[in-house]
């Protein structure tokens, strides 16, 4: 399918250690696939070797973005060929202001030596700030410096909706945040859904799936995908735990 | 005057000659306002330092017998001086002092069309935005940048308030009472070897006097007059504020100026008289070849200001340590410098704060950047002796580490006596980690790119000291050097 992320037996290690092993999973544009999964399971593996970290070496398999490899490329070729990441602990950039962070990032997407429309990406950007109530006076402040759990993952949602991905991986963007927060951090992901986005939502927490409704939901356990559901998948995990797939694994 | 030296063995130059036309053409456009040289000007001080160039120097300049006898006992000082091999570094020792030429009219300098210059160095041009004009004054393809216009509406400006503002030469011919009461009384010729040298054959600089009570409103740019002699290696400059009056000075400019002098030594006074302000404000990148060695030093009366502003970039070895005399009570020093230290550079910046009188405030901020076995380090020095009482110093200095063989030093030296006296250091070492190029690159950033958003944060805060224009250019030059880096 060349309008999917398809993932096909992805083999990823970290130094000595194997960790992803022989992932695959297809999302196509338009869906939100949900991956649940104990901790250490590699769902931050996944995201990070599908971004391009060095760190994770791909040891075989490929990840197809609308039918082009990324395993391989840099990370901001894989960026920019439209795969987003909202990490699980995003960095700090001491001295550079949101506003700068994401219009280089904007910039970088542009041929160079485009002229930049200031006066529009500001309009977009407090648009988008006023629809996940960010105060306006975050856009000075430095890059996740200083910011609470929640703010930091605001600013990631942020980030999201103002590069317009074709992919999105969405890494525990849930946690961290308070009840107002997740509800409005989830409205401004489904204010993104449509055919033009597929999404993929880790999380530990039914909650968020409460708000952010998934087309499939995924169990990861030591490397790969287990179990595939739909939403109610989602709700036996929460009701019955990891022992079930466990044991089932086991059997 | 048959001041040739004798080493120079490949000329056959009528000397006398050449004098007297090397004065014409200074002197006669000098009155004009312009500051152009003679095509056909190729007649040097040759290679080498001694007495007979020194005498050169001086006749070409048509200076006064104080001025020759002057540079004459640098001259003797500089000899007897040992390099200052406990600072900085080592590299030093490879200076070939008999093998440079202390002296270059526009003839020598290497003359090239625009065609000869490589496309690296227009390419640079390009991206820092510098306007066409000035490319080719600073590609060596032209002998001066012609903002004649320009400089000449400012200096009618500044004549109607009084001040003066022209290059040294003139400064001791023409306005020699104030000139000789300061010159060379803020860095005597025996402070340091270097600063022997340039009192011996300086040439070029600025001096500027700003008459009681005046404010300059704007800052005086070297880079209005900036040609051949201007960018000169051994520049000197002295600026005097008099009472209450308020000057900034801008120098240097974010291009590389690409030249084959390696060795350059510049001696700069400041002098503010009571309640007086002078700001100065630098801008360097060097060529990867030269030997930056600067002194740099004001003197701050009662209630006075002097602040150094100073970015370094580029060169072989830098040493430059801005320092203010707090001589009057209340009186208030400060430096904020940025350095940048790419691959096989060194920078040997930071600052010095002599409090000689009590209440007497300073303030230092330094932050230095180290690429790969580039080495940025600061040395400063605060001194306040036991005999005074309520001074205060604040020095903070920053390091920024990028690649992980980088190395940084820190020597705040911080000499502070008496329990009425008080001072804050702090110091920090950071890197450039791994997973924020990784955050940025997954943003859509190069690894260039991210590495430039993060030391243009670094020193955002510092930056913002910078006139607009210069602030500006300072961030794509930044991105220049990262990219750079990056390969
Ligand atoms: N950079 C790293 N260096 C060494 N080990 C790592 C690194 N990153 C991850 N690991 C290890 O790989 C395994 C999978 O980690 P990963 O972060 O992918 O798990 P996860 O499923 O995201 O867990 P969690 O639910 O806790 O976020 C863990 O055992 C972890 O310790
Ligand atoms: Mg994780």
């Amino acid at each position: 399918m060349s309008n999917s992320l398809e993932i096909k037996d992805l083999n990823v290690s970290i130094g000595e250690r194997q960790i992803l092993k022989n992932f695959s999973l297809t999302v196509p544009k338009g869906e939100v696939h949900a991956i649940m999964g104990p901790n250490g399971t590699g769902k931050s593996t996944l995201a990070k070797a599908l971004a391009g970290h060095e760190d994770y070496a791909v040891t075989s398999g490929s990840a197809l973005l609308d039918g082009e490899e990324i395993i391989g490329q840099e990370p901001d070729a894989i960026a920019r060929a439209g795969l987003f990441m909202a990490f699980q602990y995003p960095s700090e950039i001491p001295g550079v202001s949101i506003a700068n962070f994401i219009r280089a990032a904007l910039v970088a997407r542009q041929p160079k030596g485009a002229p930049f429309d200031a006066k529009a990406y500001y309009a977009e950007l407090y648009k988008k700030m006023d629809a996940l109530k960010m105060d306006r006076k975050f856009t000075a402040r430095s890059v996740n410096e200083g910011f609470s759990g929640g703010e930091k993952k605001r600013c990631e949602i942020l980030q999201m909706m103002m590069l317009q991905p074709k992919y999105a991986i969405m890494d525990e963007t849930d946690s961290g945040l308070d009840i107002d927060a997740l509800r409005i951090v989830a409205d401004g992901v489904n204010a993104m859904r449509g055919p033009d986005i597929g999404i993929v939502v880790i999380t530990h927490y039914q909650r968020l799936l409460d708000y952010i409704v998934p087309d499939k939901v995924h169990v990861m356990y030591d490397g790969r995908i287990v179990h595939s559901g739909d939403k109610n998948l989602a709700l036996e995990l929460e009701a019955k735990g990891y022992d079930w797939v466990k044991k089932e694994l086991a059997a | 005057m048959n001041a040739f030296p004798p080493n120079d063995t490949d000329s056959s130059i009528d000397i006398g000659e050449a004098d007297a036309e090397t004065a014409a053409a200074i002197d006669i456009d000098r009155e004009k306002g312009n500051f152009s040289f003679k095509e056909d000007y190729a007649y040097d001080a040759g290679v080498g330092l001694n007495a007979g160039a020194v005498d050169y120097i001086t006749d070409v300049k048509g200076e006064p017998d104080w001025v020759r006898e002057f540079r004459h006992k640098a001259l003797k000082i500089f000899e007897s001086k040992p390099l200052p091999t406990h600072w900085g570094s080592k590299d030093l020792e490879n200076i070939d002092f008999a093998k440079i030429r202390y002296y270059l009219a526009k003839g020598q300098k290497p003359s090239r069309t625009w065609d000869e210059v490589p496309d690296d160095v227009k390419e640079t041009f390009e991206r820092l935005g510098i306007p066409e004009q000035e490319r080719k004054f600073l590609a060596g393809v032209e002998a001066q940048f012609d903002s004649e216009s320009a400089y000449s509406r400012m200096k009618e400006e500044l004549s109607k308030q009084g001040v003066i503002f022209v290059g040294p030469t003139e400064g001791l011919k023409e306005h020699a009472e104030v000139f000789r009461k300061y010159f060379g009384k803020v860095i005597p010729a025996a402070d340091n070897k270097f600063a022997a040298l340039n009192s011996a054959v300086f040439s070029g600089g600025s001096f500027i006097y700003v008459p009681k009570g005046v404010k300059v409103a704007q800052p005086l740019q070297a880079y209005f007059r900036i040609n051949a002699e201007n960018f000169g290696q051994f520049e000197r400059t002295l600026i005097i504020a008099d009472e209450g009056a308020e000057v900034t000075y801008m120098e240097g400019c974010t291009a590389p100026k690409f030249d084959t002098a390696t060795l350059h030594s510049a001696v700069v006074e400041l002098v503010a008289l009571k309640g007086a302000k002078i700001q100065y404000i630098t801008v360097q990148n060097w060529a990867t070849n030269v030997f930056n060695l600067v002194t740099k030093r004001g003197v701050a009366e009662e209630g006075a200001e002097i602040r150094w502003i100073d970015c370094n970039i580029g060169s072989r070895l830098t040493m430059k340590y801005p320092a203010v005399v707090l001589k009057g009570e209340h009186a208030r020093g400060e430096v904020i410098s940025i350095a940048l230290a790419s691959e096989n550079q060194t920078q040997d910046t930071g600052a010095k704060m002599i409090h000689a009188a009590s209440h007497t405030t300073s303030n230092i901020v330094s932050k230095s950047i180290s690429v790969g076995n580039g080495l940025a380090s600061y040395r400063g020095q605060v001194h306040i002796p036991k005999s005074l009482s309520h001074c205060k110093n604040n020095t903070e200095c920053d390091a920024l580490l990028i690649n992980t063989n980088s190395r940084t030093d820190t020597y705040p030296a911080i000499t502070v006596r008496g329990s009425q006296n008080s001072t804050q250091h702090e110091a920090s070492v950071s890197k450039v980690s791994a997973e924020q190029i990784f955050y940025m690159m997954q943003r859509g950033l190069s690894e260039g790119e991210a590495m430039s958003l993060a030391v243009n944060g670094f020193i955002n805060d510092l930056v913002q000291e910078f006139p607009m224009e210069y602030s500006v250019e300072l961030k794509r030059l930044v991105e220049l050097e990262m990219e750079g880096s990056v390969g």
